[in-house]
């Protein structure tokens, strides 16, 4: 990733991996997602799904970073991210280091 | 709220029997009916005490698909029945999820009076300028010169604005988005949530089939596009700009947000000094 | 109230029959002349912590009735003519949603805004049919404030009973008149619960279809996470609209009124065993048919006297019966045929069916009556139409 100004912490921040579920014979093919993904994770398939749609398909997996947009905007239900299984210990781990900085800091 | 890889996290909240809904592509209440679960899950509410009243239209159907206590009632008096659970027992979180067509136009009356009482509802306005479920009428909310079914040469009656009218009714909370807004659209309606008193909601979403097809807008992803060009974010702006007019810019944002004492709160009050005075004269 | 003899006007006795009966919230709208039914459950309100609301009309009235009667609590709404026309969308979603509460209305002279503080039974009809598509309802005709006390009680036994809005068909007569009224002991009145479900709670259907088609009932907010739809629906309640599910949830709402009809009827007979004309009345009008029918006695004519305390579900198989053994149906309404419709249908041209028609606005001379009583007696063929009579 490109910064402008390099935060001093950052070898302690690792950015969160996700993972893209879809259930495919939901989906309307509305492209929300796909359009308004600001990692430019997904894309539309040439596939059909049971109701004739084009359901969106993962292209870049690696860019995920679990923002939970598509989620969100997904008016059918169809489509969630999840964190990766690695990243969710380290979010854990990191989290209760937060907390022991925060109880000194108070 | 826990995320898990092979259930969509909001299945709880969502009667799953009746998933797929009815609702077209790139239509934008699925996307306001996430906000509304996202809202509830964040607010950690006990949802056994949560009751969702909707009455007719594409909005209405809400009711069917949300998991709480719900009801799908007649057309524009979701706002009376939901007066009635509220005082029946003032302890239940009563959420009013309608379309404009409902609440504005056959129960605007209701709108003004339950606004005017200040019951503790919240209400989400699920705005997409036309009666989608009949078959794309012209609608309280249809912009000028916009066109619908009913009005082939473009429509001549002016639109109402909805936080205007809320506002002078006397709703403690107002605020607009898009359906495109989803993040803040949620905080609002966690917000409105936790006000008590009259707070309503409105959601401007895209109508794929009806509305922007019959004006050559495109499909719901090109609303969708409109509105990140077009929406500005103003807070407390004066209501009284907040008409909408035909493809302008749309201004959204928090427009009110003031403290008034509710119905159920002067109605105990009234009780307990009534109660008080009758049991000092009998003595 | 504590219990004793009162005077009271019949509007006030239904408003103590309400608060006896546990009633706890009343939604409506002004109208004459149920006025006094509000004014005086107004004042009783926060000594037994009651809910009264004014609503900006009567759709918004009932609908807050059927609204809070989902909570538990029972409730009811008090109208008149106009104010029924209204509620009219509400007590069909009453019906479908199978909600119990209790539409009290104060008939008065129609139609549209008519005259509004005089006598009418013009509404019996619309009580009926009013509400579109098929239903059934039940629905009560007091006819002293004695009464309206009693039968408020009942209709809301009834409604809690059978899952239904119930009726109470009053008139500005009855409702503006002065009476003793004796209030029993809170022990001494019968009070229907309501019919709880008790399973567990991921098995609970609204609308499911039991022994006596009525479902058991539960409150919002005891975590039963149910849905309850206007459109027609399966025993989820959740919508399907095709022609076998229509065909089920209709069939059902019908069968639970007319297959529960002998429990629901109630009528007051006097002396139809061995009589040659009965006298069927309701309301204020059974009132007034009492004089002639003691007059006719005296002349020597037997007349026998039919009140119908229950007027929805209407007492179909007792006409039927009486049709093929008396000479005439006497039917004194005030309006221009209403419930006599229904008399001469339950005869199946068997008997002469008689109508006193009265204008709204006044009660009868029981002359007219009289006269029709003597009528009837002395028609020896059957006609095909009824016999209209006005003096």
């Amino acid at each position: 990733m490109n910064y402008k100004r390099i935060p001093y912490d950052i070898d302690k921040i690792k950015i969160p991996q996700g993972e893209i579920h879809i259930i495919k014979n939901r989906c309307k093919g509305c492209g929300f997602c796909v359009e308004y993904c600001p990692r430019d994770v997904l894309e539309m398939s040439d596939e059909f799904n049971a109701m004739g749609y084009h359901p969106p398909r993962v292209k870049n997996p690696e860019n995920c970073v679990n923002c939970g947009l598509c989620e969100m905007l997904c008016p059918d239900f169809a489509i969630w991210s999840t964190l990766k299984p690695d990243c969710r210990q380290a979010s854990k781990k990191k989290s209760a280091e937060d907390e022991k900085e925060a109880k000194i800091e108070s | 709220m826990i995320k898990k890889e092979d259930h969509h996290p909001m299945e709880s909240l969502l009667r799953m029997d009746r998933i797929p809904h009815i609702w077209c592509p790139g239509c934008g209440i699925g996307t306001t009916v996430t906000a509304f679960i996202v809202a509830l899950e964040k607010l950690k509410l006990d949802f056994n005490k949560v009751c969702v009243v909707s009455g007719i239209g594409c909005t209405g159907r809400v009711a069917g698909y949300i998991n709480l206590d719900s009801f799908h009632t007649t057309h524009g008096r979701a706002i009376p029945f939901a007066t009635g659970i509220k005082l029946g027992n003032p302890e239940l979180k009563v959420v009013v999820f309608s379309g404009d067509g409902d609440l504005i136009s056959i129960g605007g009356n209701h709108f003004i009076h339950a606004a005017r009482r200040n019951i503790d509802l919240t209400v989400i306005c699920v705005n997409n300028f036309i009666y989608a479920m009949t078959g794309g009428q012209v609608a309280p909310t249809t912009p000028l010169t916009a066109y619908t079914t009913t009005s082939p040469y473009g429509n001549f009656e002016l639109p109402s604005n909805v936080p205007q009218l809320a506002e002078s009714a006397g709703a403690v909370y107002v605020a607009r988005w898009t359906a495109l807004h989803i993040r803040r659209l949620t905080n609002s309606i966690i917000e409105a949530l936790q006000k008590p008193g009259f707070s309503v909601v409105e959601v401007i979403s895209p109508c794929a089939m009806y509305y922007s097809r019959i004006n050559r807008l495109g499909d719901g992803i090109d609303m969708m596009k409109f509105y990140h060009e077009n929406s500005v974010i103003k807070h407390n702006e004066p209501t009284e700009n907040l008409d909408i007019d035909y493809q302008k810019e749309i201004i959204v944002g928090k427009f009110i947000n003031r403290e008034r004492p509710t119905f159920t709160d002067s109605y105990n009050d009234w009780l307990v000094t009534e109660k008080k005075a009758q049991s000092k004269s009998m003595i | 109230m504590n219990p004793g003899t009162y005077n009271l006007t019949g509007n006030q006795a239904c408003a103590e029959g309400a608060l006896s009966s546990g009633c706890r919230l009343l939604g409506y709208y002004p109208i004459v002349p149920s006025i006094e039914v509000i004014e005086r459950f107004s004042k009783r309100c926060p000594e037994v912590g009651a809910t009264l609301i004014q609503m900006e009309d009567e759709i918004s009235a009932l609908a807050a009735v059927l609204g809070a009667s989902w909570t538990g609590k029972k409730s009811m709404t008090v109208t008149s003519g106009p104010g029924l026309s209204l509620m009219m969308e509400h007590v069909g979603l009453g019906v479908m949603l199978e909600t119990p509460c209790v539409i009290v209305d104060i008939q008065r002279s129609g139609p549209s805004e008519g005259i509004p503080n005089s006598p009418g039974q013009g509404d019996m009809m619309q009580a009926r049919w009013g509400s579109h598509g098929d239903y059934e309802i039940i629905a009560l005709s007091p006819n002293s404030p004695q009464e309206m006390f009693d039968l408020t009680i009942k209709a809301f036994n009834l409604s809690e009973r059978y899952r239904t809005p119930v009726l109470i068909m009053s008139d500005e007569c009855v409702g503006h008149m002065t009476e003793k009224v004796i209030i029993p002991e809170a022990s001494k009145i019968e009070i229907e619960p309501r019919k709880y479900y008790g399973g567990p709670k991921n098995k609970y259907l609204p609308f499911e279809w039991s022994q006596d088609f009525v479902p058991p009932i539960v409150d919002i907010g005891k975590g039963y996470k149910f849905h309850v739809t206007g459109l027609t629906h399966d025993d989820k309640g959740y919508p399907i609209m095709n022609e076998v599910c229509q065909e089920l949830n209709v069939h059902r709402l019908i069968n639970k009124i007319r297959l529960n009809a002998p429990q629901i009827i109630e009528i007051e007979e006097d002396k139809i065993e061995d009589a040659e004309v009965v006298v069927v009345s309701y309301g204020i009008t059974s009132r007034v048919a009492l004089n002639a029918i003691q007059e006719a006695r005296k002349n020597g004519i037997k007349v026998g006297s039919l009140r119908l305390i229950t007027v929805w579900p209407f007492p179909e198989k007792i006409i039927t019966k009486l049709a093929k053994k008396i000479k005439a149906f006497v039917v004194p309404e005030i309006n221009y045929g209403q419930i006599v419709f229904e008399v001469e249908r339950c005869s199946h041209g068997n008997t002469n069916t008689v109508f006193v028609s009265h204008k709204a606005t006044q009660v009868y001379d029981s002359d007219n009556i009289l006269y029709a009583i003597e009528q009837g007696v002395k028609e020896k063929e059957i006609k095909e139409k009824i016999i209209e009579y006005n003096k």
